[in-house]
């Protein structure tokens, strides 16, 4: 925690975990896109089931998608703004067992028709983490740089990868990984203290095992 | 490491010679790995955010469930007419209260301090000081540091959140900043602010959160102005040499043991207090049916 966990965020009311980190979780999901989203569809869990259209938490995730900050004076209009913009969205109920009261599920269409399912929380203050991508668990709360490494299972990998970082010298704040069975496909969650240059990350998209890799740029 | 308690807040101005505003604004560029410039700059982002927020507010607002809006405008006429019980300068603060907190709900641009239900009251008392006397921004954002260190000890050793100890950690805490911002605004040294501190975040132990329909309007909005009037209490009370019979520190962990022998229904929940009362529910019942 630091002073301006205190004083701060500057945002758009009426909730920081209602409005504040929904747009947020709206603005992360959509960084781990390279195109536009088209669709959303959005699951809204616990109080944000609740008492979330009170509190805009509908009105904040689209902001999000739209590349909007928690500071957003459109964050009000962000409905009209998606129509205008071409994304389509549609909300629903859900109950997700054991998920904080404060959870959404963001299934993403993009531009060239790929969908990608996050699912992500508000635990207070503006501060967020999303726990899973598309169905693999993946903890992260978006305010580092982070890289996202879909991969196969395969001994050899994260010394592969950890090299690369070293080699353009960015050092690593966390990791965490996650696989869904042995030798299966896996996830690298990499939070770095400072910022990765594409040529880095290219030579990371190079690597045999790796399939799929997403890079943000942290902060909201 | 940031602050664990006043006291050591206290003891490092009195070692060091230095203000508390020196030694929160000291801790942030430690933390944070920034220089005085940055650390600075972000908070006058922070106090102009304020102001901008104080400077736009809408009468003709309305939140969405239709529960808030035009009370700030109400209470400014009235202040007008002139007649009023608390005298111009706290009638000005009360308006100021509700006006941010009426803006916050109508999903308008706020600065969370400590956070969005609470984010009328350190502006409600510092702009509306500045307004009346001829004192530069610089001072301000100085009281500013003043009120996070404060707020950042509250949230160390108890809470910030109304879900985890109740709006006496909301209003109650920012409340206490607030008095610690002032009592420093008036050259009130380290142990009176941590002292303001203290009898604020006193006067307001117990106080539940029980927002009606899960809202964060009623009773935020005006309980904004509590914390306020609260804080120019015993802002007033610490300069004048008045002392907290229990230490700073031991309230705020009284605060806490308060704030988690508080019931569930009294934290946020939309199931006890004002919340659970006929009306209250009967509004709930209502917009969930729209």
């Amino acid at each position: 925690m630091n002073i301006f966990d205190i004083l701060g965020p500057i945002m758009v009311g009426p909730s920081s975990s209602h409005t504040a980190g929904a747009v947020r979780i709206g603005y992360v999901t959509r960084s781990l896109f390279s195109t536009k989203p088209v669709k959303a569809k959005i699951y809204l869990h616990g109080s944000f089931a609740a008492t979330g259209k009170g509190h805009g938490t509908d009105r904040a995730l689209i902001a999000g998608l739209l590349g909007m900050g928690a500071d957003d004076e459109r964050i009000p209009r962000s409905f009209e703004i998606a129509e205008e913009e071409g994304l389509e969205f549609e909300f629903h109920e859900i109950i997700i067992p054991g998920a904080h009261p404060n959870t959404a599920i963001l299934e993403v269409t993009s531009e060239k028709g790929t969908v990608t399912k996050v699912q992500g929380s508000s635990i207070g203050g503006g501060r967020i983490t999303i726990n899973k991508i598309d169905e693999l668990d993946a903890q992260f709360s978006g305010e580092h740089p982070t890289l996202i490494v879909h991969h196969q299972d395969f001994p050899g990998v994260i010394s592969r990868v950890t090299k690369i970082l070293a080699d353009s010298e960015v050092n690593i704040g966390s990791m965490h990984l996650y696989r869904g069975k042995r030798g299966g496909q896996a996830v690298m969650i990499i939070e770095t203290d400072g910022v990765i240059d594409r040529e880095t990350i290219v030579r990371l998209r190079n690597e045999d095992e790796t399939i799929k890799v997403t890079y943000i740029h942290g902060g909201y | 490491m940031s602050f664990q308690s006043l006291d050591e807040i206290v003891n490092k101005c009195e070692g060091e010679k230095i203000s508390f505003y020196e030694a929160v604004l000291k801790e942030d560029m430690e933390n944070s790995d920034c220089t005085e410039d940055e650390s600075l700059r972000k908070m006058q982002t922070m106090w102009e955010a304020m102001k901008a927020a104080d400077a736009t507010y809408d009468e003709n607002l309305l939140s969405k469930s239709g529960l808030t809006g035009g009370d700030g405008a109400r209470m400014e006429r009235y202040r007008q007419a002139g007649d009023t019980y608390c005298g111009d300068f706290m009638t000005e603060v009360i308006s100021a209260a509700v006006r941010m907190a009426e803006s916050n709900a109508c999903m308008k641009r706020i600065v969370a301090a400590p956070t969005a239900g609470a984010c009328g009251v350190l502006p409600a008392v510092l702009i509306t000081f500045q307004k009346r006397n001829a004192i530069e921004d610089e001072v301000f954002v100085q009281a500013l540091y003043v009120a996070a260190g404060i707020g950042e000890v509250i949230a160390t050793r108890a809470f910030i959140a109304g879900a985890a100890g109740g709006c006496q950690a909301e209003i109650g805490a920012a409340s206490a900043m607030a008095a610690g911002a002032l009592t420093f605004i008036k050259n009130g040294d380290a142990r009176a602010i941590a002292h303001s501190c203290a009898m604020a975040l006193k006067n307001l132990l117990g106080l539940v959160c029980d927002p009606v329909a899960g809202l964060v309007e009623v009773p935020c909005v005006k309980r904004n102005v509590v914390g306020a009037m609260n804080a120019l209490s015993c802002a007033d009370m610490a300069l004048a040499g008045i002392r907290s019979k229990i230490p700073p520190d031991q309230v705020i962990d009284a605060m806490r043991e308060v704030g988690e022998s508080m019931d569930v229904k009294l934290k946020e929940t939309g199931a006890g207090g004002v919340a659970a009362s006929l009306e209250g529910k009967m509004i709930a019942h209502k917009l969930k049916e729209k």
